[in-house]
This record gives structure tokens, C-alpha cells and sequence, in this order.
């Protein structure tokens, strides 16, 4: 007589269904979503307690380190990648950039009305294979719904958190004059692969996103014994506005050189056909690494030996200038200022 | 790249600049303006300056399409979008010139106005055919280069008889700002701008060809020489121009013979023709007010002229007081002259126009070359 009916509720239709305004209303429909997609997918001790937060163990020793991300990408399944796997890698690379070794991620989702469950389910599958190759779990998270017409599909915020060892934390406050600069491998790959799919550029090679969480190349790099001083992402605004942060933040000023950046021919082409510079396009699996001179050679071969880093370079030299400018020699021979990118680029990269 | 790179080689580059210095008399100074915004682009982003002898400067001309749109065209396009409500549709460069009132094409969006960036002419009228309850604009600039594009939009438009498309054209002519800067005082009375060559369009002139310079050679005793848009292209054509100086010719010399000759493109100078007529007078920015400089639809297109369409009228605004776009269009002053460059006026915050577009005097010398002035 007592025996419940296992199936009365109806399962979710991912094959056919939309998000419709009850998935957000915080009652029955929306426990279905979180528990048959969300759960489903991301499932691990912390989220299984299902609690409004997550409970974690102290994570020992050193500094904890925060750092939170908010995606906005359209178009949201782009070669390389989706807005779900983007969303984990980028927040696991601001955390991993601070020194840190990343723990646990939180993840916040604004989904439009009408949005297909199919797309949802393919950006929760992909958010959750990253999560579970970058071993860093989705232990709690919120879903909100808006009317059709007030997103556009789905935004995704991720907060990660990470604990930094004592001493080892990095900051862009840390470049010295002589320092070298390396970069981890080819520039402006995301940026390009975003623009390219928007404005269906038909490229025959098609230009792939790198997006990729850079902790395992930084551990890699750490074990080098290299004195590493800065590390930073170069996502938007790409490598010329991130140095030019870690000049303006170090009281420095920097030489690249041209010839040693290393771009892609495919995305140097597409830049020059849509008049962009791989400087300031967008990356999503890149790192800027500023050292000691004397180790730069060690952390050089530390990176190409990891498989995110093989076309690692290093590509300039922090020196004393009192602007603070960001100059290159360029391929030409001549002398020219790397600016900070002034407007907008690329709108939406990530 | 296959057929970039091989303009951009460094080693090719300190070759000609070797010859440059050799050819270059140390006994006199060279001043050429180049006409276009890409060759002032390339100079500066290439460093060409840095190969050049002392004895070489290069003056920045007008040929910056975003440059010489004047406030009064901006505001037209602006009321359009804020107050007419239409969808209009114009290239990246034109969304952040500053307008009246603190405005500008990007300001404006953001108050509301439907306003698109588009690649091409070809998106605007597929924006209208998509949208057939909307009135979509294109806003048109640009000298001859991206005029054959828009005479074709506006055939298109007719040979699908959309009621929904129409152009606001500020498309202007290269041939009369030359003029206007060979007619102008400092170069021609007082000569306080020294003008001994120009280096002719690369774009505009595979349009129009060689041919409309050749007057201002025979005319003005002006050494041409057409160029591409490549570093090395500019290294070669500064030697050209040093070597007619040097042996008493005016010529019009084509260095970029792989794109340009005499005639031009005849189709698209019929097309051209076919759609647009002379204007009597036109304003530019910085050069005031020129006549027969721009073109407008001729009256068998008058649907498609969103002046009609809706009824524009002219009112110029003049620029920011201290703003010295006027005098850089010239070649009259330096970016660095100017009060407002890189302290009230950068690509972020821009006053004049030539600080919006990459290929403006201002922004190319703020963005690139800068350093130079504080060193």
C-alpha cells in the first residue's frame, strides 16, 4: 500500500524540453533540473550534501586565494570548446595564476527562458568532463531563469578557491628589471576561433580554442626550480594588455621582440584578413611567465616539455622606464609602443 | 604569411634604408606627406620612421575616411538612430567619433539607438531583407575604395525592390583634398608646410588609377608616387620620391604596380557613375567646407538616399576648440603639437576625429609612437 511510485514525476526531457520559468521558480521543476543535470553530471560528496553551501574540509596550511569569472561567450559551442569546459578552465587559471593550487569551483547559471535542455545538458556534460580532468570539483551552485528575451541562452559564473603555500604566492607587483618574459605557446588561438565561427568565416584549416586549465603546466613549472615572479592569463585584451597591467602593477617598463611571439599562420591570417592584432586577441589556455633572467632557460624547457606548453617562448625583457611602456622591436627593424587595447575588440570572447 | 611577409622583411628593410641614406643629399631636407591613413598606419606601426635619415620627414595626410567626417554627418546619423528609430548599419571605425552633445555613434547605441556594426554594404541590405518592418541605413563613408561597394548595395536594394533600405552617403574624393591641401596658404603663399612629394593611395587607386594624379605632378610640380600598404612598399616609394627630387622631376610613378595602373577599375568607376553624382560642396572635417569633393545618389536612386528618405538637413558643428585635427589633417601641425593629445584626447576618451581610427595621425602616434616624445 506504502509503495511510492518511483516514476510518477516525469523525468526530464532532454531530448525535446526548453527551460521554461518554473526551472528557476525554486520549487519542484527546478529540483528536477538540478537533480537529473546538474547532479547528474557534476555529482560529488560536497554537492551531494545539499545543503544551500557546501561543507569543506580546511585545506591546511597557506593562504587561500578566490577568484570568480563570469561568461558570457556567444556563440556558446565554438570549436575547442563550449561555454561550459570555458568556464571551468578560466576560473581554475585566475586561481592557478595567484600561485595557488586550485580546490573546489562554485557555479552560478542564468539561463533564458525557452533555452533548449539538450544545449544545457551538452554545456553541463562539458563543464563537468573539464571539472573532473582539471580534478577540481563543482561543489555548489545556483540557477536562476529570466524571460525569453532578457539572456541570451546561458551565462555561467564560476568562483574557484585555492590554497597558495606559504611563500609561494604571485602577484603582478612581482616583475623585475632583467626579468625575462615567456610566453607558454601560440597567441590569439581562442579570440580567433570565436571570431571566425561568428562571422562564419570559412577557414579550411579551422582555428581551434585553446582553452585548457593551466595548473597541471604551472605545477610542471614550479618544479623546475625557476624563480618565478608573475604569472598572469592573457585573456582579453589579449598578451599587450596583460603586460601592460604587470608594467603598470610593477612600476616597470618591457621589450618584446616580434619575431619571437609565436602565432599560428592560421590565426595571423584571419587577424590580417579582419585587420585584428594577435597581440590583443583574446587566449584561454596561455600564461605569461615572468623570471629570474638566469632561470629563464630552465623554466623555458620545463614548459615545452609539458604538453600545454610546447610552443613556449620567451618573447621580451622587463627593463627600468619610468612610463612604464610596453615596446617591441617589430620583425621590420623599427621600434614600436605595444599599447593597451583602447574599446572594445572582440565583444563576448569569454 | 605567403605574399605579406615577404613586404615586411626586416632584412629587405635595412637594405633600403641603406640606399635611402645614400640617395638622401645630406645638404637638403625632404618633406612627404603620405596621403593615406594605412601608410601612416604602416609607418607607425612598423617603425618605418626609425629606418629614415634625419634629413626624411613624413607628414600625415588627410586620407583617413573616419578623419574627415565632419560632426554634422555623425549627428545626422545619430539622429537617425535616437530619434527616427531606424536600424543603422556602418563600419567598426565610425562608432566611436565623437558627435555634439558628448555623443557618438557607441554612446548612442548604448542609449537605445539599433545601431550594427556591419563588414560590408552586403550586411546591411541583408539586415533589411531580414527585417522587412524595420528601415535600415547604412551610414557610408570612405573615400573611393568603399564607394563601389555601396553604388552595389543600392542596385541590389533596387533589383529587390526593398522599401526598407536607404544610404546616408558621405562617401568623399581623394583627388579634391589633394587639392585642397596644395591650394591651402601654408603650402602654397606662406609656405609654412614644405611639400616636396606625396606617396599616392594604394586602395583608392586600383579604383581610380594613376591617372587623376598626374595632374597635380604636371600642375603643382609634385613628384606621385603610388604605393602599397606594406612597410617596404612606403621604404620604396620615399626612395622614389627622394630620387625625382633629387633629379628635378614631378612624375607620377607607380610602386605598386602588382594592384594599381593608369586606367583603374573601369567597372566599378562605371558603376560608381552609374549611382552617385557630384555634390556641389561638401564639409570635412578639418578642411572645411570643398567643393565637388563628395558624392551624393543621383535622383534615379532617390529612394535609397535616407537624406530624402527622411528628410535630413545639413547643420555643421564646428570642432572642440583646442582641437587641432584641422591643422594635422593639413599637415599643418604634428599630433604632439596639440594640447589635448594624450591628456584630454586618447583613443579611449577621443576629441578629434584622428584619434578614433587606428589609421588616424593621432591615435597611430599615441599608440605607437609616443615613447618618442617623453625619451
Amino acid at each position: 500500500m506504502t509503495e511510492i511510485r518511483k516514476n510518477y514525476v516525469r523525468p526530464l526531457d532532454i531530448k525535446h524540453g526548453q527551460v521554461d520559468m518554473a526551472h528557476g521558480s525554486g520549487g519542484r521543476a527546478m529540483e528536477q533540473l538540478i537533480e537529473e543535470l546538474f547532479a547528474r553530471h557534476l555529482g560529488n560528496e560536497y554537492l551531494a550534501q545539499g545543503d544551500d553551501g557546501a561543507l569543506l574540509p580546511h585545506p591546511g596550511a597557506g593562504q587561500l586565494v578566490m577568484a570568480t569569472d563570469s561568461h558570457v561567450v556567444s556563440p556558446l559551442f565554438f570549436p575547442g570548446g563550449d561555454i561550459g569546459c570555458l568556464s571551468v578552465h578560466g576560473t581554475i587559471n585566475d586561481v592557478a595564476m595567484m600561485g595557488a593550487k586550485p580546490l573546489w569551483l562554485s557555479a552560478g547559471f542564468i539561463l533564458e527562458e525557452g533555452f533548449k535542455l539538450a544545449d544545457l545538458a551538452r554545456i553541463v556534460q562539458s563543464m563537468a568532463a573539464a571539472a573532473k580532468d582539471a580534478g577540481v570539483p563543482v561543489v555548489t551552485g545556483d540557477t536562476k531563469v529570466v524571460e525569453r528575451g532578457k539572456g541570451d541562452g546561458v551565462f555561467i559564473t564560476t568562483t574557484g578557491v585555492g590554497v597558495v603555500a606559504p611563500g609561494q604566492a604571485l602577484s603582478g607587483r612581482r616583475a623585475q628589471v632583467g626579468d625575462a618574459i615567456l610566453v607558454s605557446g601560440t597567441l590569439g588561438d581562442h579570440g580567433m576561433a570565436i571570431m571566425a565561427e561568428r562571422e562564419s568565416l570559412g577557414f579550411e584549416s579551422p582555428i581551434v580554442s585553446d582553452t585548457a586549465a593551466l595548473h597541471g603546466l604551472i605545477e610542471a613549472m614550479r618544479q623546475s626550480g625557476a624563480d618565478i615572479h608573475v604569472l598572469r592569463d592573457p585573456t582579453r585584451g589579449g598578451l599587450a594588455t596583460t603586460l601592460n597591467e604587470i608594467a603598470k602593477q610593477s612600476g616597470v617598463g618591457m621589450m618584446l621582440q616580434e619575431k619571437a611571439l609565436p602565432v599560428k599562420p592560421a590565426v595571423n591570417a584571419a587577424c590580417e584578413f579582419l585587420g585584428l592584432d594577435p597581440l590583443y586577441v583574446a587566449n584561454e589556455g596561455k600564461l605569461v611567465a615572468i623570471c629570474a633572467d638566469l632561470d629563464a632557460e630552465k623554466l623555458l624547457a620545463a614548459m615545452r616539455a609539458h604538453p600545454l606548453g610546447q610552443d613556449a617562448a620567451i618573447v621580451g625583457r622587463v627593463h627600468e622606464d619610468p612610463h612604464h611602456f610596453v615596446q617591441m622591436t617589430t620583425g621590420f627593424g623599427g621600434k614600436r609602443i605595444v599599447d593597451w587595447l583602447s574599446g572594445e575588440q572582440l565583444p563576448r570572447i569569454c | 604569411m605567403k605574399y605579406i611577409d615577404e613586404f615586411r622583411d626586416g632584412d629587405v628593410a635595412r637594405g633600403l634604408a641603406e640606399a635611402i641614406r645614400r640617395e638622401a643629399r645630406p645638404d637638403r631636407r625632404y618633406h612627404f606627406m603620405e596621403f593615406c591613413g594605412g601608410h601612416t598606419h604602416a609607418i607607425s606601426r612598423y617603425g618605418v620612421s626609425d629606418l629614415l635619415p634625419d634629413t626624411v620627414r613624413m607628414i600625415h595626410g588627410p586620407g583617413c575616411p573616419v578623419c574627415v567626417l565632419p560632426i554634422g554627418r555623425v549627428d545626422q546619423a545619430i539622429g537617425l538612430a535616437l530619434e527616427q528609430g531606424v536600424t543603422l548599419c556602418t563600419y567598426g571605425d565610425c562608432l566611436r567619433v565623437p558627435a555634439s552633445d558628448g555623443l557618438s555613434l557607441l554612446k548612442a547605441k548604448a542609449r537605445g539607438g539599433d545601431i550594427r556594426m556591419v563588414y560590408s554594404s552586403a550586411d546591411a541590405v541583408a539586415l533589411a531583407q531580414k527585417h522587412p518592418d524595420k528601415q535600415v541605413v547604412f551610414f557610408a563613408i570612405g573615400f573611393e575604395t568603399t564607394t563601389p561597394p555601396t553604388a552595389v548595395a543600392i542596385k541590389q536594394a533596387a533589383a529587390l525592390g526593398l522599401k526598407n533600405f536607404s544610404v546616408l552617403c558621405c562617401h568623399v574624393l581623394t583627388p579634391s583634398a589633394i587639392s585642397s591641401i596644395l591650394e591651402s596658404p601654408e603650402v602654397r603663399q606662406w609656405g609654412t608646410v614644405p611639400l616636396d612629394g606625396f606617396i599616392g593611395p594604394a586602395h583608392v587607386s586600383t579604383i581610380i588609377g594613376s591617372r587623376p594624379y598626374e595632374f597635380f605632378a604636371e600642375e603643382y610640380r609634385k613628384p606621385v608616387v603610388i604605393a602599397g600598404f606594406e612597410p617596404l612598399d612606403v621604404m620604396q616609394a620615399i626612395r622614389m620620391l627622394i630620387r625625382q627630387v633629387n633629379q628635378g622631376r614631378a612624375e607620377v610613378e607607380n610602386e605598386f604596380s602588382r594592384a594599381v595602373d593608369r586606367d583603374g577599375n573601369r567597372k566599378a568607376q562605371q558603376l560608381v557613375a552609374e549611382v552617385f553624382e557630384m555634390r556641389k560642396h561638401f564639409e570635412w572635417r578639418g578642411l572645411n567646407v570643398l567643393p565637388y569633393s563628395a558624392l551624393r545618389i543621383r535622383s534615379q536612386f532617390a529612394e535609397f538616399d535616407a537624406e530624402k528618405r527622411f528628410a535630413l538637413s545639413y547643420r555643421p558643428v564646428p570642432d572642440h576648440k583646442a582641437c587641432e585635427c584641422g591643422a594635422i589633417l593639413r599637415g599643418v601641425k604634428r599630433p604632439q603639437d596639440c594640447k589635448l593629445f594624450g591628456t584630454v584626447c586618447t583613443p579611449e576618451n577621443p576629441v578629434g576625429s584622428c584619434m578614433v581610427s587606428s589609421e588616424g595621425a593621432c591615435a597611430a602616434h599615441y599608440t605607437y609612437g609616443r615613447y618618442k616624445d617623453v625619451a
